[in-house]
């Protein structure tokens, strides 16, 4: 350090500091100032690069937001597929320009809206999908060739993807016209999310399986976005959530390979899923760490040769678990803070959440406001009017710098359990993740960390917000929509359909083309799954606290 | 060295698999000197009460995240009926709106629920009087 | 409470009540009218055989529980389970998580699930557990499971309970050699190498004969060693194979009684331990304002002064 940081450092030493601690969200320490001596080892060339220019850590295109803003994706889907389709076209309406499906739990875990497992769960935390019928109805007047999509689903992605497909096809639009993402990232489940349904070797598999029918026919498709959003709300630190989504992108390009594919062939698809946390500079280092991390792994261990395959590409949602149930109009404020991270970040899309996620899913109003607030951020704020305007910073650069070097060190540890499967079965993830979310709450009992409504600022009163409530109705709409389709559907071509995804299960060719059969003969996703439950058996947990 | 400790089941109903607040409070628990029986997750209402009656638990709690509550907690108080079970406690929490938190528990349904923003602290707390006063009426 | 009622509570375990089960276990565990309760239940009982099984966590232990219970359930058997794991010993408390491993088994009425936190007690069981397993032979669970945490020392203790002992290890951890040790050799009646499909596993079934053949007398019975693996669901039923055979053994041979004979004269000091405990306590307790000058306070002198006085007829001698 320079002796005019030491100066000034004797100078602070002298004075009075408030109340600490100073930590980030994920309880790093923060020094009070940061300096040239900080970042003077940097090397532009070498660690930053121009944006669009390896290693991309300011950004993935040359002209970012200049050339075209963010994808304005949010998440939605509620009821059955006729209700989230009105959402859905209200939201394109108001200038949303991306689809992003939410399903429910039913639909995630792979079981029909008849099955006694969904009683209580249908069209709760999403829209209920049983087959094609409801994927048609999903996106009644939308036309899929206008519209990007992403659907937020894991275990059964095979299935729902395959209705998708169908669905444009019966609009008259061919596969290799579709663009959009399926979430598809089954280790993060194993992880922090727990809606698995396979055991990981034949769901990794399925994911594979995948990755070759996009290369081959939806070519525009993402075929998995590789997440750390899940990770996060389980109760990482930042840290954490990039090194573990990391771990487990290289994962997945290893199961490419080993399946027979050449890493360009499908490396330029997979895409990527963070979190936006409250600690507004601990988010921003993150994402340029997680860029330049991505792109010399892919260049130098994996031996990419396309510049595509080196592009690491995200999504962003801001935190849920960041939000209060006491003083609820104050998470607007969290969002559009988080939100401004991920855009400094260099996001390509985002979603925002609404204010009363925290106890129920968005109203119409509070899902507005949330657009609302990207809308804002894009045209008003400035920070969109040049490129990754925060590199140089001491501060961001040396915070960028130390979240590279521990994402390294967690790559170590992880390579010494044999790699993400071999760490997921010690927990080694799960243990990280529930001691950080138990040292996070302590924090807040012992008021080391202050949230605002919660343990400082708090209201007595007690207000009523208008939620929105899902009708029981719901359920049993579903119910008989399902019985119906399934006493007029040909359902001897359903068993033949289903019998043959079987034997291609127990085999090794590609299940897709099976699975789409399945679809279009209206089979539904609960018998798609059942029969492969029979095949691949289903994964049970170990819990660690 | 034998104490009477305070016994319960932190329980994750239904199809939803987010277990962060569960595991805390989990832990938070047994830091409070309480024997805890996790379940795990995609429990059944009869697996919990099952569970329940065969640990001798002195509570269940249950973590729903899933919007399914006004279904899960009367289906649990209704298993814990049939089984005379009912002087086992049922508490809860999650993503539940004021207005079905009044409703569930002016019915009867369930003690008390607690939604995001409770710490720990006042969750232990809660849990020991409850649970002691009963004790006391039992004895 | 009142001898009535819990007669009428001890009349519905015998039914099979398993409410009444679940309350009489927590009573004996509390230590609240256990002499009573196990008065009557251990005149009802036959004492039936117990299976232990014990290893470091992590093994599988539970896994293997469960996939025992599906065995003697498909044989029309009732098994009661005691899953046993260490409290915190900061706050006493515990989270008790083996039964998640159980889930197969979880709404089966003849099979009987209880999770015990071992209280402060080390060893890995604890004073009643013995006594729990005869509750559930009293509401008519034959087979009776004991699973516990073993690592080191602590797996003596479940030699004191069980009729066999089954010690399971993973293999690649080193297990192998912490077990030896440890001196888990005595401990274990039947090995088990569990999480058979990862690599190391024939290497360590290998290690383990190899320290039998140097430990091994000839006479009575060589442990076999197991290969299971519950993601493959192989060697499950050698496994089943091999307890019996041990069930078999102990009876043929009189080493149940022997054992049997050992397990009574623990628990017999244990309650003279608990007694001796208490009867110090007071002792000590009473004892406290005649001690002025402690540091320089010889620990002979001061026991021998205080037995003298409590027993008076005993004089302390070295």
């Amino acid at each position: 350090m320079s002796n005019n940081f030491l100066s000034w450092k004797a100078k602070y030493d002298a004075q009075r500091e408030r109340k600490g601690p100073f930590f980030t969200v994920s309880s790093v320490p923060i020094d009070p100032l940061y300096a040239p001596g900080h970042t003077a080892d940097i090397d532009y060339t070498r660690d930053l690069g121009n944006p669009g220019e390896y290693p991309y850590t300011r950004g993935v295109r040359s002209n970012m937001y200049r050339g075209r803003l963010w994808t304005m994706r949010m998440f939605a889907g509620f009821a059955t597929a006729t209700e989230s389709n009105e959402r859905y076209k209200f939201l394109l309406s108001q200038g949303q320009t991306g689809l992003s499906v939410a399903f429910d739990m039913p639909t995630i875990m792979g079981y029909d809206s008849d099955h006694p497992r969904a009683f209580g769960e249908v069209g709760r935390v999403g829209v209920a999908i049983d087959s094609l019928q409801d994927m048609e109805t999903l996106f009644k007047d939308i036309s899929l060739d206008q519209v990007s999509t992403s659907m937020t689903i894991n275990a059964p992605a095979a299935i729902l993807w395959a209705m998708y497909i169908v669905a444009a096809e019966k609009q008259g639009i061919p596969a290799h016209k579709l663009t959009g993402t399926i979430q598809n990232d089954i280790l993060k489940e194993y992880i922090a999310q727990k809606s698995w349904i396979f055991p990981p070797d034949p769901s990794m598999r399925l994911i594979t399986d995948i990755f070759k029918y996009a290369k081959d026919n939806v070519p525009k498709w993402n075929s998995i976005s590789i997440s750390g959003y899940h990770i996060r709300e389980a109760g990482s630190t930042a840290l954490q959530e990039l090194a573990f989504t990391l771990a487990d992108g290289f994962a997945y390009v290893e199961a490419g390979i080993k399946a027979g594919l050449d890493v360009d062939d499908f490396a330029p698809r997979l895409s990527f899923f963070f979190n936006s946390h409250t600690d507004f500079f601990e988010e921003i280092a993150k994402y340029r760490a997680a860029r330049r991390i991505w792109a010399r792994h892919m260049k130098e261990k994996y031996g990419a040769k396309k510049e595509e395959s080196l592009l690491l590409r995200f999504h962003t949602q801001t935190a849920g678990c960041s939000l209060t149930g006491p003083q609820m109009e104050n998470n607007i404020v969290r969002t559009a803070y988080q939100a401004m991270a991920a855009v400094l970040g260099g996001t390509q899309s985002l979603h925002t959440n609404s204010m009363d996620e925290v106890l129920a899913l968005p109203s119409e109003k509070s899902v507005q406001i949330a657009l609302r607030t990207q809308q804002v951020l894009a045209y008003e704020t400035g920070v969109t009017n040049t490129i990754d305007p925060l590199a140089g910073s001491y501060f961001v650069e040396t915070l960028t710098n130390q979240m590279e070097e521990g994402a390294e060190e967690y790559f170590r540890k992880i390579d010494e359990f044999g790699g993400v499967l071999g760490a997921i079965r010690e927990n080694f993830f799960q243990q990280e993740i529930a001691d950080a979310a138990y040292r996070y709450q302590k924090e807040i009992e012992s008021k080391d960390r202050i949230i605002v409504g919660i343990n400082e600022f708090v209201s007595e009163k007690k207000e009523k917000m208008d939620l929105l409530k899902i009708d029981p109705e719901v359920e049993r709409s579903q119910v008989s929509k399902l019985t119906a389709l399934k006493q007029s559907r040909d359902n001897i071509l359903v068993q033949t359909t289903l019998a043959d995804l079987k034997a291609a299960a127990q085999g090794t060719d590609n299940l897709i083309p099976k699975i789409m059969d399945a679809v279009r003969a209206y089979a539904t996703e609960g018998e798609m799954i059942a029969v492969l439950k029979e095949v691949f058996g289903e994964y049970r947990e170990q819990a660690v606290f | 060295m034998n104490k009477t400790r305070i016994r319960v089941l932190v329980g994750k109903p239904g199809l939803d698999g987010h277990d962060r607040g569960a595991k805390v409070i989990a832990r938070a628990l047994r830091d409070a000197g309480m024997e805890v029986i996790y379940s795990g997750l995609h429990q059944t209402p009869e697996q919990l009460v099952e569970a329940a009656i065969q640990e001798d638990v002195d509570l269940i709690g249950i973590s729903v995240l899933s919007g399914a509550h006004m279904t899960i907690f009367p289906r649990i108080k209704e298993l814990l009926k049939e089984q005379n079970a009912e002087d086992i406690l049922l508490m809860g929490g999650g993503t539940i709106p004021e207005e079905d938190i009044e409703t569930l528990i002016e019915s009867g349904h369930v003690e008390a629920l607690f939604t995001p923003g409770a710490t720990t602290t006042e969750i232990v707390s809660w849990i020991k009087e409850r649970v002691t006063a009963v004790k006391a009426e039992v004895k | 409470m009142n001898k009535e009622t819990l007669d009428q509570w001890i009349e519905r375990l015998f039914k099979g009540d398993r409410r009444a089960t679940a309350k009489l276990i927590s009573w004996v565990e509390d230590d609240i009218e256990r002499a009573y309760i196990m008065h009557s239940v251990l005149k009802q009982t036959e004492h039936r055989m117990v299976v232990g099984i014990t290893g470091p966590p992590g093994a599988g232990k539970s896994s293997l529980v469960e996939m025992l219970t599906t065995l003697y359930r498909d044989k029309d058997e009732r098994v009661g389970i005691v899953a046993v794991d260490p409290s915190s010993p900061y706050s006493g408390g515990a989270i008790l998580g083996d039964r998640i491993r159980m889930q197969t088994h979880g709404t089966d009425r003849d099979v009987f699930i209880r999770s015990m936190g071992t209280r402060g007690h080390l060893g890995g069981v604890t004073r009643s557990t013995s006594y729990i397993l005869r509750i559930l032979e009293g509401a008519g669970y034959g087979r009776l499971l004991l699973e516990t945490v073993g690592v080191g020392q602590s797996e003596l203790e479940i030699m004191q309970i069980a009729d066999t002992v089954v010690v399971v290890l993973n293999p690649g951890t080193g297990d192998g050699i912490q077990a030896i040790k440890a001196g888990i050799m005595e401990v274990a009646d039947v090995f088990v190498v569990n999480k058979a499909d990862l690599p190391g596993a024939e290497r360590m079934k290998g290690d383990i004969e190899m320290m039998l053949n140097l430990s091994c007398n000839g006479s009575g019975w060589r442990p076999p060693v197991v290969l299971t693996s519950v993601t493959n669901e192989t060697g499950l039923e050698t496994l089943f194979e091999r307890i019996e055979a041990h069930r078999a053994y102990m009876l043929e041979s009189g080493q149940k009684d022997v054992r049997r004979k050992e397990h009574l004269r623990q628990q017999v000091w244990r309650h003279w331990e608990d007694r001796l405990q208490a009867t110090f306590d007071d002792v000590w307790q009473a004892a406290q304002g005649e001690f002025r000058d402690l540091q320089k306070a010889d620990p002979y002198e001061v026991a021998g002064a205080l037995w003298a006085e409590r027993f008076k007829e005993d004089k302390w001698d070295e």
